[in-house]
């Protein structure tokens, strides 16, 4: 918003006054903040209209549109770094990258919406809009150079997150979702700002450069302590962004959030605001903050490996898929917050790479989810993938790759992102790093697994939550004690059903759609994983000069 | 023809398999695996005997931006190998296509993939590819275990099973992370995950230890041996038939080659630093084996704990750090997949005799109507206890040969084994052969879909009883090689040939480092 006044006030000063030279405006550089921003006010116009159609066709195809301009413009910027704002935003290929990670979220986040209940209950042009005006806030903040757009964009990517986390007003647990992102989501700015305005108190500047400058320049290096007042904003802004990555221990809204929300509005927030959140991560702590490595280093590593224990320890007991994946999202932010915690460019190398396979396995697991949920009595709950592999094919298997993806077996793309992690971390003389996720990862097999067997495993029961039902749930840790996997009872194992024939007609399309192109990457990159390798090389270069 | 071919051949025919009619799944893999052992054959008969290096390799960038490379190649590490796991694929496969499948599609498209892995892993010439394939062969069985197994806690016993072996792998996947980035540090080389490469790049003695230890974890895991053999008893009898024959097999064989192929060359201060530990659990492993096999009373178990004794020996003979040990254990790898899979079959085959279950005390007697059976059986029995003229018999007196020259009182201790390998062995064969006739055995001779596994096997094992030099020819100047360094640093001179072969200049620093 704050982009689009300044740019209205440089028109205004070019067309009224020709005599004043107005700022320079770098309107190339901004066009894709700028064409997401006019996207989302039309698209919340065509969400006035009255005709039915308009709404629920023209609205998503119009967002759609959107992203796909956003995107067109981004792509074009490649290999032009440009500096915008008085330099206060970098267009350069670390942020295009994000930004193309964030873009291809929402596009299949509005795929995902196209049909669901939330845009409808809250008004088409609201939602989508909603939906824009996040992305532009992420887009913002991972180009952010500058204290203050850093902070206008983590506002703007989560007021409208907010909204959508409640959209489903109609269904309680959505509200709760909404209020309960709402209230730690404020928490979690007020630490932010407050740590800003420290930073900015000790260095005498906003902008990344000149902190960074002035971090290096020895300001920390006096004393036992450095200087209290930077370390302590470091601190209170390394909190801040880990509510919103939500690392351990800021995490504990996250399963609540995640299982409340609209599963695509779910799906969003596991995949963009993470991506923002761990690109913010990069900006600031090896950007502004490397000269002080050493000293919020051990913080870091400290809280990623937190982070890493308690997100898989957490993901064990579930039984709800989303709340499962909102565990084994906060241990991935651990895997990928150990890469900024290296502080070198392979470090930044691997976190970017890792936030693509994230992006992929994430987006695939999600949309069938979302599948499955609409056309089951149990929800999100796991049992409700029972037989999945007999009775839709083209979701068990997009699914079955995306989990076996997520606890790293070769083959795909979990297993390329994890090596180029561990190999960041050993080659940054963080190797105990690298034996924690090993250990973070062993122990997400065992729900990563237990979501496979109950979709290819266990047979549908006769009733649909009959006596045997119900058997997946929870239940703690260790192989030993996953012996209900079979169904609960053991009659369950025992009854004779046949397994059911594959359905005939695939209920929603392109929920399906994404599901398969997604699971389809995860393998694809998986075996030819070169094109990432070198997207993620180019976004380690766009900051390479600082180390 | 490259080697690409021959790994990947298994998962494409069984993906052209599915496509056809359901009658004919089983038997379009069933083919498919056969072409493959041509495949093999025909890289066989290419072969040169007697060179130590790679042959046939195939060498192509990977990964670029982590010098990972797609290398494949065969030597005399792995040609042995490769050969057993197409025949034993194959004859699973075939006994797999005589009987019917739930959702046949997917079955052997598992069963594809597995092969793949297997070779890709016996082939790979680059440690991630190698990590890669190791970790992937497992996934097939994951589910050939839960979808097709037996008995009501199979989904307990595949997850049992894949979070054993899944932790050593990624302890390995760390490991073999490290030992890229080390060398490459230590060395200011770029990095690189090429085994031949690596051989020149020695990491210092302390990276090696814990380097060493991931990595032993990850095989003894898989083998697996005694104190990491958790998941057997419950994976071993959840397992359908034709994977328990593969797995029990191969797939263990892949983490012995494993010590033959990545560790003793590339952490040879290591290897013998740890070789009395290891020889300690190789030792440990046999006597438990053994006694667990004589007393148990499922038959699977004592062919399951037999192996845990059998994989002890093999152990036992590569950290002799000697040549006859090593060459034994190879020779050994292959006559112990020879042996345990039959022993499958025929355990199958005596449970469908004995009312369905595989417990001895519910046979007997079933000689009496099958003797074409029972003589099938007792040659295969005979092989396992290693009778003086079976293979066996040359690989268990090679591997005790090597250990003797190495530690004279393990060598001791481990005889007992071959003893306790008649008693299991004999135990089993008069217990469901002879002895009275059980409560519900309705005895008939070998049917024509139980001895199109059987019969081929059987008849390796006898052309091998009288030739073991085939193996032993083709194996000797690699294996030689491979245990070079480490044999040298445990202060026994090996041949100046194998030091050669071995690119001992490599080594001369840490000689220097590491001699008492």
């Amino acid at each position: 918003v704050n982009v689009l006044v300044a740019a209205h006030r440089a028109v205004h000063v070019a067309a009224g006054a020709h005599h004043l030279h107005g700022p320079h405006v770098d309107w190339v550089g901004l066009a894709p903040f700028v064409a997401l921003s006019a996207g989302a006010l039309i698209v919340l116009l065509i969400g006035l209209l009255n005709d039915a159609v308009a709404r629920e066709r023209v609205v998503p195809l119009f967002a759609i549109t959107t992203i796909g301009v956003t995107v067109a413009f981004e792509i074009a910027h490649f290999h032009h770094h440009a500096s915008i704002i008085s330099g206060a935003l970098a267009i350069d290929e670390l942020a295009l990258v994000l930004d193309l990670i964030i873009a291809v979220a929402a596009l299949a986040v509005v795929l995902l919406s196209w049909r669901a209940v939330a845009p409808g209950e809250s008004g088409h042009g609201e939602y989508y809009a909603l939906l824009l005006f996040s992305v532009l806030g992420m887009e913002i903040l991972v180009s952010s150079q500058n204290l203050v757009t850093l902070f206008i964009g983590i506002e703007l990517l989560s007021i409208p997150l907010y909204v959508l986390c409640a959209s489903e007003y109609r269904r309680e647990g959505s509200l709760e979702s909404g209020l309960k992102y709402l209230i730690i989501g404020s928490v979690g700015s007020a630490t932010l700002v407050y740590g800003l305005a420290m930073v900015y108190g000790a260095t005498g500047s906003t902008d990344f450069a000149t902190i960074g400058a002035a971090v290096s320049q020895g300001k920390l290096t006096g004393g036992v302590l450095g200087d209290p007042l930077l370390l302590t904003g470091v601190g209170l802004v390394m909190v801040g962004f880990a509510f919103k990555a939500s690392v351990a221990p800021f995490h504990q809204w996250t399963p609540d959030v995640y299982e409340g929300a609209p599963t695509p509005i779910t799906a969003f927030m596991a995949t963009a605001t993470k991506t923002a959140a761990l690109g913010v991560f990069l900006r600031f702590f090896d950007v502004a903050a490397i000269g002080a490595q050493n000293k919020w280093a051990p913080m870091l590593a400290a809280l990623a490996a937190i982070t890493i224990i308690v997100g898989n320890v957490g993901a064990l007991g579930q039984s709800s898929l989303k709340r499962m994946l909102a565990y084994s999202g906060v241990a991935q932010a651990g895997y990928m917050l150990g890469g900024v915690v290296v502080g070198t460019q392979l470090g930044i190398e691997a976190t970017v790479l890792y936030l693509m396979v994230y992006l992929a396995m994430n987006l695939c697991t999600f949309a069938v989810i979302v599948a499955v949920e609409r056309g089951s009595p149990d929800g999100d709950d796991i049992s409700s993938l029972r037989g999945l592999g007999a009775r839709a094919p083209w979701l068990a298997w997009p699914m079955t790759i995306a989990m076996l993806a997520l606890a790293g077996i070769p083959g795909t793309v979990g297993f390329i992102g994890k090596f180029q992690l561990i190999h960041s971390f050993v080659d940054g003389d963080y190797t105990w790093l690298a034996i924690v996720l090993v250990l973070g990862s062993m122990i997400s097999l065992g729900y990563y697994l237990r979501v496979v067997a109950t979709i290819w495993m266990v047979r549908m029961p006769a009733v649909l939550g009959g006596i045997a039902g119900r058997g997946v749930n929870g239940g703690p840790a260790g192989p030993g004690a996953l012996a209900p996997i079979a169904g609960g009872s053991p009659d369950a194992d025992l009854d004779e059903t046949e397994w059911p024939s594959p359905e005939r007609s695939v209920p929603y399309p392109e929920v399906v759609l994404v599901a398969i192109v997604f699971g389809g990457l995860s393998v694809l990159f998986g075996i030819i994983p070169s094109p990432l390798f070198h997207l993620a090389e180019h976004a380690g270069n766009a900051i390479s000069g600082i180390f | 023809m490259t080697l690409s071919i021959l790994i990947w051949l298994p998962l494409a025919t069984s993906l052209v398999a599915g496509r056809l009619p359901r009658a004919w799944i089983g038997r379009g893999a069933a083919l498919g695996s056969l072409a493959t052992m041509g495949v093999a054959i025909s890289f066989l008969a290419r072969f040169d005997t007697g060179r130590s290096g790679l042959q046939f390799v195939t060498n192509k960038v990977w990964i670029g931006a982590l010098g990972i490379h797609y290398k494949l190649g065969i030597d005399g590490l792995n040609i042995a190998l490769i050969l057993l796991t197409t025949v034993l694929f194959s004859a699973s496969l075939i006994w797999a296509s005589y009987r019917d499948w739930d959702r046949p599609r997917i079955f052997y498209l598992h069963f594809g993939l597995a092969q793949s892995a297997v070779l890709g892993a016996f082939c790979a010439q680059d440690l991630a590819l190698f990590v890669a394939f190791f970790d992937l062969m497992l996934i097939p069985f994951y589910f050939l275990i839960g979808m097709w197994g037996t008995g009501p806690d199979r989904v307990r016993a595949t997850t049992k099973l894949v979070v054993y072996t899944l932790v050593g792998s990624f302890f390995m996947l760390a490991a073999a992370i490290a030992t890229g980035v080390l060398a490459s540090d230590q060395h200011g080389t770029p990095l690189t995950f090429v085994l031949s490469s690596l051989q020149h790049l020695p990491l210092s003695k302390t990276s090696q230890e814990w380097i060493f230890l991931c990595f032993a974890v990850a095989f003894l895991v898989k083998m697996p041996l005694v104190p990491f053999h958790g998941w057997l008893a419950d994976g071993y009898k959840a397992m359908p038939v034709p994977a328990v024959a593969v797995f029990s097999g191969i797939l263990s064989k892949v983490a012995a080659y494993g010590f033959l192929r990545i560790v003793l060359p590339l952490f040879p201060a290591a290897t013998v630093h740890f070789q009395m530990l290891m020889l300690l659990v190789a030792l440990l492993s046999i006597l438990w084996g053994t006694a667990v096999a004589f007393t148990t009373n499922q038959a699977r178990l004592v062919v399951a704990y037999s192996s845990v004794a059998q994989l002890g020996f093999i152990t036992l003979g590569i950290f002799s750090l000697r040549p006859q040990g090593a060459q034994g254990a190879l020779l050994q790898m292959v006559n112990h997949g020879l042996v345990t899979a039959p022993l499958f079959f025929i355990v199958a085959a005596l449970a469908a005799r004995a009312g369905g279950s595989e417990d001895l005390r519910e046979m007997g007697g079933i000689a009496f109507r099958a003797p074409v059976l029972a003589t099938l059986f007792l040659i295969v029995a005979l092989a396992t206890l290693a009778m003086p003229g079976s293979s066996n018999f040359i690989g268990e007196f090679l591997i005790l040969l090597g250990v003797f020259k190495a530690k004279l009182v393990i060598s001791a201790i481990a005889f007992t084994g071959v003893v306790g390998a008649a008693v299991y062995a004999l135990r089993v064969f008069i217990g469901a052969m002879h002895n009275r006739v059980g409560p519900h055995v309705l005895s008939h001779d070998i049917e024509w879909r139980e001895a199109v596994g059987l019969v081929p096997i059987v008849g390796v094992i006898l052309v091998l009883a009288f030739y073991p030099q085939f193996v032993l020819k083709r194996t000797e100047p690699t294996v030689k090689a491979s245990i070079a360094p480490a044999q040298m640093l445990s202060g026994d001179p090996p041949s100046a040939r194998a030091l050669a072969d071995a690119g001992w200049t490599a080594y001369a620093p840490l000689k220097v480092a590491s001699t008492p």
